[in-house]
């Protein structure tokens, strides 16, 4: 059981949850970006929420599935057909062996997407995850983004998978409607390193998000964060999300695929509901920092984990009818 | 790099960094008798394997704990560090492990010997013998997967980076960078003068339980072996033989 790559797309990496675990080893966790897309798209085929699936970044991606199958591309409308039919996202979708799965924007709702398959794409874990880690070619396939011609194995699909056709996710569920909200933000271990006309500039202004953003981090521009002490400190810890403010002034936040130290100072800590939101912006995008207490930030994954039994509940109810198809 | 610099806080600070972390700093300095704390603060923590805690990263001054917010709370998590910082106090003596690496020393494997002998003022056999005279420490693994930086090094062999870094260096080169010394561990490019070559594997990924073979708070000694040596070593890593050498004793 495997897919055969026919065009790779811009960057197509194998990504379940992350190798978490492995930081003090120096050992980046590579979380998917958008980990609530990848959680909702393995709910609706009924998969472990960790299950392996595609990250695909914008489009072109093109892919012939050797087996029956079914599939949910979850995340940003990246204009999915199977055989050439129009297949929704957020929706099992079946295909037939050897059917051809065409992936070719322009992407709506966002810039990335996950292509989950009933039962998950069956690479070798390594350490633990599935995830690519391509800095340091470990795990995903052959450590590297997918390319024409790789052979890429697939798990079982998850028994009764048929009944589960036609399922999807209800759209007020679905996390890139939020894409647009401003992104919920706590302060930082070293705020105090900064003024506080550079912490209000922070939160009160607007960024952009450059072309020089990947899964390691989302650089930004906008105004100078001025600062009261120098801006390299003794290495310690990044958090996902983290704001480092380097010496010119102006925001990295740290993302899926960030380096477990670094020495820069971080103003703020952008909340991990809001960071997969950030991850689905595209260069030219403007975003603005909203302070929120931990509390509030956790409230957000509190409503995400409700909405995810809610949609598992839903998924049950639906498999148990019948279908005729 | 200057260890041991009194800048340990009577407290440590526990500071939010975000929903799901928070870092426990001990000192703001590069601080020896803050890593061995911290280390501790790590040891407690995965002893007791507090549900919810993914996992504890040291790094020079300060240990960032990770968690999930959904199975333990902000300030549950934060009496949970408090009432295992103290029992660092408490514990019994540590032990102190060491590390020992062979490395062959200059030729084609130390190719900048020359040039850190030019700047030291000595001779290459005097090299080898401060760098493998001294005990480091293993302050924290980062950087690349693997790769630990170190603490001790005798202050004489200091020597600049490399004005043009080179575009690939093999993992295992031994090296120094201003007073630091360090092995990389995966290849990747850098700018430190290269001394000589270990044949033991750094990092290997298809070790699952073992894929690091320094750890952070244990200390390394280097060993200067022949190319001959160098060449047996490497055929017992490959075929998956070779045991590191270590040593512990009552710190």
């Amino acid at each position: 059981m495997s897919f055969v790559v026919e065009r790779p797309g811009m960057m197509t990496i194998v990504q379940d949850l992350g190798r978490w675990g492995r930081q003090f080893m120096g050992i980046p966790v590579s979380d998917p970006m958008d980990q609530f897309s990848l959680r909702i798209g393995n709910v609706v085929l009924g998969n472990d929420q960790n299950a392996a699936a595609l990250e695909i970044v914008s489009s072109g991606l093109d892919i012939t599935v050797n087996v029956e199958q079914c599939v949910v591309l979850a995340g940003a409308d990246l204009n999915m057909r199977i055989n050439g039919l129009a297949s929704p996202p957020w929706t099992v979708n079946y295909i037939p062996r050897g059917g051809r799965i065409t992936i070719d924007g322009p992407p709506k709702d966002g810039i990335r997407s996950y292509l989950c398959f009933s039962g998950g794409i069956g690479v070798p874990p390594v350490m633990g995850s599935r995830s690519t880690y391509v800095k340091a070619s470990l795990g995903g396939y052959k450590g590297r983004a997918l390319k024409a011609g790789d052979v890429v194995s697939l798990c079982d699909p998850a028994p009764l998978w048929r009944r589960g056709v036609g399922f999807a996710c209800p759209a007020d569920m679905r996390p890139t409607q939020c894409n647009d909200e401003p992104l919920y933000t706590m302060d930082g271990p070293q705020i105090d390193a900064f003024t506080q006309s550079g912490i209000d500039t922070f939160y009160g202004e607007t960024f952009t998000v450059t072309r020089d953003t990947d899964r390691m981090g989302c650089r930004l521009d906008g105004p100078e964060i001025g600062r009261r002490k120098p801006p390299d400190i003794i290495s310690d810890g990044i958090a996902q999300g983290a704001v480092q403010v380097p010496g010119r002034g102006r925001p990295i936040v740290m993302m899926s695929d960030r380096q477990t130290t670094g020495g820069y100072t971080k103003i703020a800590v952008v909340s991990t509901w809001s960071i997969a939101r950030l991850a689905q912006r595209i260069p030219g995008d403007e975003v603005r920092f909203q302070r929120v207490g931990e509390e509030e930030a956790v409230s957000y994954l509190l409503r995400f984990e409700r909405d995810l039994w809610r949609l598992d509940n839903m998924r049950a109810a639906y498999r148990s009818k019948p279908h005729y198809y | 790099m200057i260890p041991n610099s009194d800048q340990v806080y009577e407290t440590p600070k526990i500071l939010g960094s975000g929903d799901s972390c928070v870092v426990v700093e001990f000192s703001d300095a590069i601080d020896m008798e803050a890593n061995i704390r911290l280390q501790d603060l790590r040891r407690i923590m995965e002893t007791w394997s507090v549900p919810g805690i993914r996992e504890c990263v040291p790094t020079y001054r300060s240990l960032s704990v990770y968690y999930n917010p959904l199975k333990i709370t902000r300030p549950k998590l934060e009496e949970t560090i408090r009432r295992a910082l103290e029992s660092i106090g408490r514990r019994a003596e540590r032990e102190r492990r060491t590390l020992v690496i062979p490395v062959s020393y200059g030729g084609e494997f130390g190719p900048d010997m020359e040039s850190v002998s030019n700047h030291t003022g000595l001779p290459e056999d005097e090299i080898i013998r401060r760098h493998t005279n001294a005990d480091y420490y293993c302050y924290m693994l980062g950087f690349t997967p693997g790769f630990g930086y170190l603490g001790g090094m005798d202050e004489s062999l200091a020597t600049p980076r490399l004005r043009n870094p080179r575009l690939i260096i093999p993992a295992g080169s031994v090296g120094i960078a201003g007073n630091q010394t360090g092995v990389y561990s995966v290849d990747s490019p850098g700018g430190w003068r290269l001394i000589g070559r270990t044949p033991l594997k750094l990092f290997d990924p298809g070790d699952d339980a073992n894929p690091t073979l320094m750890e952070a708070g244990e200390w390394v000694r280097f060993r200067g072996i022949s190319p001959g040596e160098y060449a047996s070593i490497l055929e017992d890593v490959h075929s998956g033989r070779y045991i590191p050498e270590r040593s512990a004793e009552a710190g």
